[in-house]
Protein backbone atom coordinates (compact mmCIF):
# COMPACT_ATOMS: atom_id res chain seq x y z
CA UNK A 1 0.00 0.00 0.00
CA UNK A 2 2.41 2.49 0.65
CA UNK A 3 4.15 1.52 -2.67
CA UNK A 4 1.31 2.68 -4.30
CA UNK A 5 0.91 5.73 -2.46
CA UNK A 6 4.45 6.60 -3.14
CA UNK A 7 3.95 6.06 -6.69
CA UNK A 8 1.02 7.43 -7.22
CA UNK A 9 1.35 11.29 -8.95
CA UNK A 10 4.31 9.64 -11.68
CA UNK A 11 1.26 6.83 -12.21
CA UNK A 12 -1.11 10.17 -12.62
CA UNK A 13 1.90 12.13 -14.40
CA UNK A 14 2.11 8.71 -16.76
CA UNK A 15 -1.91 8.47 -17.54
CA UNK A 16 -1.92 12.29 -18.53
CA UNK A 17 1.11 12.06 -20.92
CA UNK A 18 -0.30 9.22 -22.84
CA UNK A 19 -4.15 10.66 -23.22
CA UNK A 20 -2.46 13.68 -24.88
CA UNK A 21 -0.02 11.43 -27.21
CA UNK A 22 -2.83 9.34 -27.92
CA UNK A 23 -4.98 12.73 -28.95
CA UNK A 24 -1.80 13.85 -30.61
CA UNK A 25 -1.86 10.46 -33.11
CA UNK A 26 -5.42 9.25 -33.61
CA UNK A 27 -7.52 13.07 -34.34
CA UNK A 28 -7.00 14.33 -37.65
CA UNK A 29 -8.05 18.11 -36.49
CA UNK A 30 -4.84 20.22 -36.39
CA UNK A 31 -5.71 22.35 -33.22
CA UNK A 32 -7.09 19.26 -31.25
CA UNK A 33 -3.30 18.08 -31.95
CA UNK A 34 -2.00 21.31 -31.09
CA UNK A 35 -3.81 20.98 -27.86
CA UNK A 36 -2.94 17.20 -27.00
CA UNK A 37 0.82 18.43 -27.55
CA UNK A 38 0.21 20.77 -24.69
CA UNK A 39 -1.72 18.58 -22.60
CA UNK A 40 1.18 16.58 -23.36
CA UNK A 41 3.77 19.07 -21.79
CA UNK A 42 2.20 20.12 -18.96
CA UNK A 43 1.92 16.95 -17.56
CA UNK A 44 5.82 16.78 -17.73
CA UNK A 45 6.44 19.29 -16.24
CA UNK A 46 3.91 18.06 -13.18
CA UNK A 47 6.45 15.07 -13.51
CA UNK A 48 9.54 17.66 -12.38
CA UNK A 49 7.91 19.92 -10.27
CA UNK A 50 6.64 16.98 -8.23
CA UNK A 51 9.93 15.41 -8.34
CA UNK A 52 11.57 18.70 -6.83
CA UNK A 53 9.34 18.83 -4.02
CA UNK A 54 10.74 17.84 -0.27
CA UNK A 55 7.99 16.92 2.23
CA UNK A 56 7.92 19.75 4.96
CA UNK A 57 9.63 22.51 2.62
CA UNK A 58 8.21 25.60 1.67
CA UNK A 59 8.43 28.21 -1.48
CA UNK A 60 12.54 28.46 -2.42
CA UNK A 61 12.09 31.80 -1.31
CA UNK A 62 14.62 33.76 2.00
CA UNK A 63 12.02 34.72 4.85
CA UNK A 64 11.92 34.58 8.34
CA UNK A 65 10.64 31.45 10.35
CA UNK A 66 11.05 28.81 7.54
CA UNK A 67 13.57 26.07 7.98
CA UNK A 68 13.75 23.61 4.76
CA UNK A 69 13.04 25.00 1.49
CA UNK A 70 12.10 23.19 -1.65
CA UNK A 71 14.90 22.54 -4.06
CA UNK A 72 14.63 25.83 -6.69
CA UNK A 73 16.21 24.04 -9.43
CA UNK A 74 13.41 22.68 -11.29
CA UNK A 75 11.48 25.06 -11.30
CA UNK A 76 13.99 26.94 -13.10
CA UNK A 77 14.21 24.62 -15.94
CA UNK A 78 10.19 24.11 -16.08
CA UNK A 79 9.95 28.03 -16.29
CA UNK A 80 11.88 27.87 -19.50
CA UNK A 81 10.19 25.18 -20.61
CA UNK A 82 6.33 26.77 -20.17
CA UNK A 83 7.56 29.64 -22.34
CA UNK A 84 9.13 27.99 -24.97
CA UNK A 85 5.84 25.62 -24.90
CA UNK A 86 4.31 28.70 -25.92
CA UNK A 87 5.93 29.96 -28.51
CA UNK A 88 5.69 26.02 -30.27
CA UNK A 89 2.00 26.47 -29.72
CA UNK A 90 1.88 29.93 -31.27
CA UNK A 91 4.14 28.91 -34.57
CA UNK A 92 2.02 25.57 -34.78
CA UNK A 93 -1.18 27.83 -34.60
CA UNK A 94 0.01 30.26 -37.70
CA UNK A 95 0.84 27.24 -39.39
CA UNK A 96 -2.48 25.97 -39.09
CA UNK A 97 -3.76 28.89 -40.15
CA UNK A 98 -1.90 29.03 -43.56
CA UNK A 99 -3.11 25.77 -43.53
CA UNK A 100 -6.56 26.16 -43.72
CA UNK A 101 -5.77 29.22 -46.44
CA UNK A 102 -4.03 26.94 -48.81
CA UNK A 103 -6.16 24.08 -48.96
CA UNK A 104 -9.54 24.97 -47.07
CA UNK A 105 -10.05 22.60 -44.31
CA UNK A 106 -7.35 21.69 -41.01
CA UNK A 107 -8.30 18.27 -40.59
CA UNK A 108 -5.93 15.39 -42.11
CA UNK A 109 -8.03 13.33 -44.32
CA UNK A 110 -9.52 16.35 -45.75
CA UNK A 111 -6.09 17.12 -47.12
CA UNK A 112 -5.90 15.61 -50.35
CA UNK A 113 -9.41 16.25 -51.89
CA UNK A 114 -8.35 19.25 -53.59
CA UNK A 115 -5.67 17.11 -55.64
CA UNK A 116 -8.64 15.02 -57.14
CA UNK A 117 -9.52 17.71 -59.36
CA UNK A 118 -5.44 17.69 -60.97
CA UNK A 119 -6.15 14.53 -62.18
CA UNK A 120 -8.63 15.49 -64.86
CA UNK B 1 -10.57 16.47 -17.75
CA UNK B 2 -7.89 15.44 -20.47
CA UNK B 3 -10.34 12.75 -21.56
CA UNK B 4 -13.21 14.96 -22.49
CA UNK B 5 -10.46 17.17 -23.99
CA UNK B 6 -10.08 14.40 -26.45
CA UNK B 7 -13.63 13.75 -26.55
CA UNK B 8 -15.01 17.36 -27.47
CA UNK B 9 -16.25 17.47 -30.88
CA UNK B 10 -16.60 21.29 -30.37
CA UNK B 11 -13.80 23.18 -30.35
CA UNK B 12 -15.05 26.21 -28.73
CA UNK B 13 -15.59 23.58 -25.81
CA UNK B 14 -12.43 21.95 -25.91
CA UNK B 15 -10.45 25.37 -25.84
CA UNK B 16 -12.70 26.23 -22.12
CA UNK B 17 -12.05 22.66 -21.02
CA UNK B 18 -8.06 23.16 -21.87
CA UNK B 19 -8.26 26.23 -19.79
CA UNK B 20 -9.63 25.30 -17.13
CA UNK B 21 -6.84 22.28 -17.51
CA UNK B 22 -4.02 24.78 -17.39
CA UNK B 23 -5.85 26.69 -14.26
CA UNK B 24 -6.11 22.96 -12.26
CA UNK B 25 -2.60 22.43 -13.08
CA UNK B 26 -1.48 26.15 -12.14
CA UNK B 27 -3.05 24.93 -8.90
CA UNK B 28 -1.02 22.01 -8.58
CA UNK B 29 1.89 23.87 -9.03
CA UNK B 30 1.09 25.92 -6.13
CA UNK B 31 0.15 23.43 -3.66
CA UNK B 32 3.88 21.56 -4.85
CA UNK B 33 5.38 25.24 -3.55
CA UNK B 34 6.15 26.42 -6.75
CA UNK B 35 5.30 29.97 -6.49
CA UNK B 36 6.61 30.99 -10.05
CA UNK B 37 6.13 28.04 -11.74
CA UNK B 38 2.22 28.33 -10.80
CA UNK B 39 2.29 32.35 -11.97
CA UNK B 40 3.51 31.37 -15.34
CA UNK B 41 1.13 28.03 -16.03
CA UNK B 42 -1.89 30.43 -15.02
CA UNK B 43 -0.87 33.32 -16.98
CA UNK B 44 0.41 31.54 -20.11
CA UNK B 45 -1.72 28.23 -20.23
CA UNK B 46 -4.79 30.28 -19.31
CA UNK B 47 -4.18 33.01 -20.88
CA UNK B 48 -2.41 32.93 -23.70
CA UNK B 49 -2.96 29.53 -25.82
CA UNK B 50 -6.81 29.42 -24.68
CA UNK B 51 -6.97 33.29 -26.59
CA UNK B 52 -4.55 32.15 -29.48
CA UNK B 53 -7.09 28.87 -29.88
CA UNK B 54 -10.31 30.62 -29.80
CA UNK B 55 -8.68 33.03 -32.72
CA UNK B 56 -7.47 30.09 -34.67
CA UNK B 57 -11.07 29.29 -34.19
CA UNK B 58 -12.30 32.35 -35.54
CA UNK B 59 -10.60 31.66 -38.65
CA UNK B 60 -11.60 28.27 -39.49
CA UNK B 61 -14.15 25.65 -38.80
CA UNK B 62 -15.73 25.36 -35.46
CA UNK B 63 -16.50 21.61 -35.20
CA UNK B 64 -14.29 18.32 -36.07
CA UNK B 65 -16.02 16.01 -38.26
CA UNK B 66 -16.68 13.17 -36.62
CA UNK B 67 -14.58 9.97 -36.63
CA UNK B 68 -15.99 6.93 -37.70
CA UNK B 69 -15.08 4.10 -35.21
CA UNK B 70 -11.74 3.68 -32.52
CA UNK B 71 -8.37 3.95 -34.16
CA UNK B 72 -7.31 0.71 -32.50
CA UNK B 73 -3.69 0.90 -33.44
CA UNK B 74 -3.58 3.98 -31.82
CA UNK B 75 -4.86 2.18 -28.66
CA UNK B 76 -2.52 -0.18 -29.14
CA UNK B 77 0.63 2.13 -29.36
CA UNK B 78 -0.61 4.06 -26.30
CA UNK B 79 -1.50 1.39 -24.06
CA UNK B 80 1.98 0.12 -24.99
CA UNK B 81 4.06 3.17 -24.49
CA UNK B 82 1.87 3.65 -20.88
CA UNK B 83 2.95 0.30 -19.58
CA UNK B 84 6.38 0.79 -20.42
CA UNK B 85 6.59 3.92 -18.81
CA UNK B 86 4.74 2.62 -15.43
CA UNK B 87 7.27 -0.20 -15.67
CA UNK B 88 9.83 2.30 -15.71
CA UNK B 89 8.62 4.49 -12.91
CA UNK B 90 8.81 1.35 -10.32
CA UNK B 91 12.30 2.48 -10.14
CA UNK B 92 12.04 5.75 -9.22
CA UNK B 93 12.20 7.07 -5.99
CA UNK B 94 9.26 8.12 -3.35
CA UNK B 95 7.77 11.24 -3.54
CA UNK B 96 9.56 14.18 -1.71
CA UNK B 97 12.18 12.04 0.90
CA UNK B 98 14.75 14.48 1.66
CA UNK B 99 17.71 12.63 0.36
CA UNK B 100 16.52 12.19 -3.45
CA UNK B 101 18.91 12.01 -5.73
CA UNK B 102 17.42 14.89 -7.52
CA UNK B 103 17.96 16.83 -3.83
CA UNK B 104 21.62 16.09 -3.12
CA UNK B 105 23.79 17.57 -5.76
CA UNK B 106 23.37 21.27 -6.70
CA UNK B 107 20.14 22.42 -4.86
CA UNK B 108 21.19 22.73 -1.53
CA UNK B 109 24.33 24.68 -2.75
CA UNK B 110 21.94 26.75 -4.63
CA UNK B 111 19.36 27.04 -1.88
CA UNK B 112 22.28 27.47 0.99
CA UNK B 113 24.45 30.16 -1.11
CA UNK B 114 22.06 32.20 -3.36
CA UNK B 115 21.27 35.01 -0.47
CA UNK B 116 25.08 35.53 0.86
CA UNK B 117 26.49 35.67 -3.18
CA UNK B 118 23.26 37.60 -4.23
CA UNK B 119 21.41 39.07 -1.56
CA UNK B 120 17.89 38.60 -3.34
CA UNK B 121 15.58 36.93 -1.51
CA UNK B 122 13.73 35.04 -4.39
CA UNK B 123 16.33 31.84 -4.94
CA UNK B 124 14.64 31.26 -8.25
CA UNK B 125 15.30 34.38 -9.72
CA UNK B 126 18.97 34.27 -8.99
CA UNK B 127 19.44 31.30 -10.04
CA UNK B 128 17.54 32.11 -13.72
CA UNK B 129 18.90 35.39 -13.74
CA UNK B 130 22.56 35.04 -12.59
CA UNK B 131 23.84 31.33 -12.25
CA UNK B 132 22.33 30.35 -14.98
CA UNK B 133 21.95 33.48 -17.50
CA UNK B 134 22.81 32.14 -20.70
CA UNK B 135 19.90 29.92 -20.53
CA UNK B 136 17.62 32.84 -19.83
CA UNK B 137 19.43 34.58 -22.81
CA UNK B 138 18.93 31.36 -25.57
CA UNK B 139 14.96 31.47 -24.14
CA UNK B 140 14.88 35.50 -25.05
CA UNK B 141 15.90 34.38 -28.48
CA UNK B 142 13.59 31.21 -28.48
CA UNK B 143 10.79 33.96 -28.07
CA UNK B 144 11.84 36.22 -30.51
CA UNK B 145 12.58 33.53 -33.26
CA UNK B 146 8.74 32.71 -32.39
CA UNK B 147 7.74 36.06 -32.92
CA UNK B 148 10.35 36.46 -35.89
CA UNK B 149 8.33 33.26 -37.64
CA UNK B 150 4.85 34.38 -36.55
CA UNK B 151 5.53 37.21 -38.81
CA UNK B 152 7.04 35.42 -41.57
CA UNK B 153 4.30 32.99 -41.67
CA UNK B 154 1.20 35.83 -40.87
CA UNK B 155 2.18 38.62 -42.41
CA UNK B 156 1.72 38.12 -46.67
CA UNK B 157 -1.94 39.17 -47.38
CA UNK B 158 -3.79 36.12 -48.09
CA UNK B 159 -4.23 35.15 -52.01
CA UNK B 160 -7.10 33.65 -52.85
CA UNK B 161 -6.39 32.01 -56.48
CA UNK B 162 -6.66 28.42 -55.72
CA UNK B 163 -10.52 28.71 -55.13
CA UNK B 164 -11.53 30.17 -58.27
CA UNK B 165 -9.59 27.48 -60.39
CA UNK B 166 -11.10 24.76 -57.93
CA UNK B 167 -14.45 26.25 -58.77
CA UNK B 168 -13.96 26.13 -61.94
CA UNK B 169 -12.09 22.48 -62.19
CA UNK B 170 -15.17 21.36 -59.95
CA UNK B 171 -17.73 22.50 -63.09
CA UNK B 172 -15.84 21.32 -66.04
CA UNK B 173 -15.78 17.97 -64.13
CA UNK B 174 -19.54 18.15 -63.92
CA UNK B 175 -19.86 18.96 -67.34
CA UNK B 176 -18.05 16.25 -68.62
CA UNK B 177 -19.81 13.72 -66.11
CA UNK B 178 -23.26 15.09 -67.60
CA UNK B 179 -22.48 14.62 -71.36
CA UNK B 180 -20.97 11.15 -70.79
CA UNK B 181 -24.39 10.13 -68.81
CA UNK B 182 -26.16 11.78 -71.81
CA UNK B 183 -24.01 10.15 -74.59
CA UNK B 184 -24.73 7.00 -72.80
CA UNK B 185 -28.99 7.29 -72.34
CA UNK B 186 -29.46 8.36 -75.54
CA UNK B 187 -26.85 5.66 -77.54
CA UNK C 1 -18.15 45.22 -28.07
CA UNK C 2 -17.41 49.34 -27.77
CA UNK C 3 -21.20 49.43 -27.28
CA UNK C 4 -22.06 47.74 -24.24
CA UNK C 5 -21.89 49.36 -21.37
CA UNK C 6 -20.95 46.98 -18.68
CA UNK C 7 -18.31 45.76 -20.75
CA UNK C 8 -16.51 49.37 -21.07
CA UNK C 9 -16.62 50.31 -17.56
CA UNK C 10 -15.17 47.60 -16.18
CA UNK C 11 -12.18 47.43 -19.06
CA UNK C 12 -11.79 51.06 -18.21
CA UNK C 13 -11.77 49.87 -14.32
CA UNK C 14 -9.72 46.84 -14.95
CA UNK C 15 -6.58 47.36 -17.37
CA UNK C 16 -4.62 50.04 -15.61
CA UNK C 17 -4.79 47.55 -12.79
CA UNK C 18 -3.56 44.55 -14.80
CA UNK C 19 -0.36 47.07 -15.92
CA UNK C 20 0.11 48.37 -12.86
CA UNK C 21 0.25 44.29 -11.19
CA UNK C 22 2.36 43.76 -14.92
CA UNK C 23 4.94 46.48 -13.57
CA UNK C 24 4.68 45.43 -10.03
CA UNK C 25 5.34 41.50 -10.52
CA UNK C 26 8.49 42.45 -12.95
CA UNK C 27 10.16 44.86 -10.33
CA UNK C 28 8.82 42.70 -7.52
CA UNK C 29 10.56 39.81 -8.87
CA UNK C 30 13.48 39.37 -6.40
CA UNK C 31 11.40 39.34 -3.56
CA UNK C 32 8.52 37.35 -4.22
CA UNK C 33 7.40 34.97 -7.20
CA UNK C 34 7.84 36.93 -10.31
CA UNK C 35 10.34 38.36 -12.85
CA UNK C 36 10.28 38.76 -16.52
CA UNK C 37 8.61 36.39 -18.25
CA UNK C 38 5.59 36.47 -15.80
CA UNK C 39 5.06 40.39 -16.37
CA UNK C 40 5.55 40.51 -19.62
CA UNK C 41 2.49 37.78 -20.37
CA UNK C 42 0.23 39.24 -17.75
CA UNK C 43 0.88 42.99 -19.54
CA UNK C 44 0.40 41.68 -22.77
CA UNK C 45 -2.70 40.37 -21.54
CA UNK C 46 -4.10 43.93 -20.27
CA UNK C 47 -3.70 45.09 -24.27
CA UNK C 48 -5.24 42.00 -25.68
CA UNK C 49 -8.23 42.96 -23.27
CA UNK C 50 -8.20 46.55 -24.93
CA UNK C 51 -7.96 45.39 -28.25
CA UNK C 52 -10.88 43.24 -27.58
CA UNK C 53 -13.11 45.84 -25.73
CA UNK C 54 -11.88 49.25 -28.17
CA UNK C 55 -10.97 46.95 -31.60
CA UNK C 56 -7.63 46.32 -32.59
CA UNK C 57 -7.39 50.22 -34.62
CA UNK C 58 -7.71 52.20 -30.86
CA UNK C 59 -5.20 49.64 -29.68
CA UNK C 60 -2.83 50.05 -32.69
CA UNK C 61 -3.26 53.94 -31.84
CA UNK C 62 -1.70 53.59 -28.69
CA UNK C 63 1.31 50.89 -29.20
CA UNK C 64 1.68 51.31 -33.08
CA UNK C 65 3.39 48.17 -35.05
CA UNK C 66 6.51 50.06 -35.77
CA UNK C 67 7.08 50.32 -31.89
CA UNK C 68 6.25 46.61 -31.23
CA UNK C 69 8.86 45.50 -33.76
CA UNK C 70 11.78 47.53 -32.56
CA UNK C 71 10.75 46.93 -28.73
CA UNK C 72 10.91 43.06 -29.59
CA UNK C 73 14.44 42.84 -30.54
CA UNK C 74 15.51 45.98 -28.14
CA UNK C 75 15.02 43.61 -24.98
CA UNK C 76 17.31 41.11 -26.26
CA UNK C 77 19.81 43.50 -27.21
CA UNK C 78 19.18 45.06 -23.80
CA UNK C 79 20.36 41.32 -22.28
CA UNK C 80 23.11 41.07 -24.19
CA UNK C 81 24.71 44.49 -23.86
CA UNK C 82 24.70 44.01 -20.28
CA UNK C 83 26.57 40.55 -20.63
CA UNK C 84 29.22 42.14 -23.03
CA UNK C 85 29.46 45.12 -20.45
CA UNK C 86 30.53 42.36 -18.38
CA UNK C 87 33.46 41.20 -20.92
CA UNK C 88 34.60 44.90 -21.33
CA UNK C 89 34.95 45.61 -17.64
CA UNK C 90 37.08 42.84 -17.22
CA UNK C 91 35.28 39.78 -16.57
CA UNK C 92 33.33 36.59 -18.51
CA UNK C 93 30.32 36.82 -20.20
CA UNK C 94 27.01 37.96 -18.50
CA UNK C 95 29.60 38.52 -15.11
CA UNK C 96 27.81 40.65 -13.36
CA UNK C 97 30.43 41.49 -10.74
CA UNK C 98 32.51 44.22 -12.88
CA UNK C 99 29.75 46.32 -13.16
CA UNK C 100 29.19 48.34 -9.83
CA UNK C 101 30.99 47.74 -6.84
CA UNK C 102 29.86 45.99 -3.82
CA UNK C 103 29.23 42.71 -4.63
CA UNK C 104 25.25 42.53 -3.37
CA UNK C 105 24.69 45.40 -5.68
CA UNK C 106 26.17 44.10 -8.91
CA UNK C 107 24.11 41.30 -8.65
CA UNK C 108 21.03 43.29 -8.30
CA UNK C 109 21.67 45.43 -10.56
CA UNK C 110 22.44 42.77 -13.03
CA UNK C 111 19.53 40.93 -12.21
CA UNK C 112 16.97 43.14 -12.21
CA UNK C 113 17.98 44.97 -16.12
CA UNK C 114 18.52 41.56 -18.00
CA UNK C 115 14.95 40.98 -15.94
CA UNK C 116 13.79 44.16 -17.66
CA UNK C 117 15.01 43.03 -21.22
CA UNK C 118 13.34 39.86 -20.86
CA UNK C 119 10.01 41.08 -19.72
CA UNK C 120 10.00 43.51 -22.47
CA UNK C 121 10.37 41.25 -25.25
CA UNK C 122 8.30 38.51 -23.96
CA UNK C 123 5.07 41.45 -23.44
CA UNK C 124 6.01 42.92 -27.45
CA UNK C 125 6.23 39.54 -29.04
CA UNK C 126 3.01 37.96 -27.57
CA UNK C 127 1.04 41.60 -28.75
CA UNK C 128 2.63 41.10 -31.75
CA UNK C 129 1.51 37.58 -32.61
CA UNK C 130 -2.17 38.57 -31.67
CA UNK C 131 -2.01 41.43 -33.54
CA UNK C 132 -0.81 39.51 -36.48
CA UNK C 133 -3.74 36.90 -35.43
CA UNK C 134 -6.64 39.40 -34.99
CA UNK C 135 -5.73 40.76 -38.60
CA UNK C 136 -5.95 38.19 -40.31
CA UNK C 137 -10.10 37.80 -40.61
CA UNK C 138 -10.34 41.28 -42.26
CA UNK C 139 -6.94 40.66 -44.71
CA UNK C 140 -9.14 37.75 -45.88
CA UNK C 141 -12.52 39.08 -46.57
CA UNK C 142 -10.49 42.11 -47.90
CA UNK C 143 -9.24 39.51 -50.73
CA UNK C 144 -12.18 37.33 -50.99
CA UNK C 145 -13.82 40.95 -52.08
CA UNK C 146 -11.32 41.42 -54.78
CA UNK C 147 -10.87 37.81 -56.15
CA UNK C 148 -14.99 38.04 -56.71
CA UNK C 149 -14.76 40.20 -59.01
CA UNK C 150 -14.31 39.04 -62.70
Amino acid sequence: MMTVLSFFNYWIVVVLMMIGFYCVIARGNMVKKVMGLNLFQTSVFILFISAGKIVGGSTPIVREGVELYSNPLPHVLILTAIVVGVATTAVGLALTVRINEAYGSIEDDHLGDEDDGDEQ
Amino acid sequence: MAIAIVRAKDLFAAAMLFAIYSLLSAALFAVLDAGDVALTEAAVGAGISTILVLAVLALARRYESAIDGHNLLALAVVTVTGAALIYATLDMPEFGAPDNPAQVHVGPYYVEQSYPDMGVPNMVAAVLASYRSIDTLGEAFVILTAGLAVYALLSPKPRRRKRRRRHLRRQLREHRRHRRMHKGSSS
Amino acid sequence: MRENGILRVVARFLIPLIMLFGLYIQFHGEYSPGGGFQAGIVFAAGWILFVLIYGLDAALKVIPERAMYVLMVAGVILYCAVGIAGVVLGGHFLDFYPLLPGKHAAQQFGIITVEFGVGVTVATVVMLIFTLFARRKSEWKAAKVEDDQP
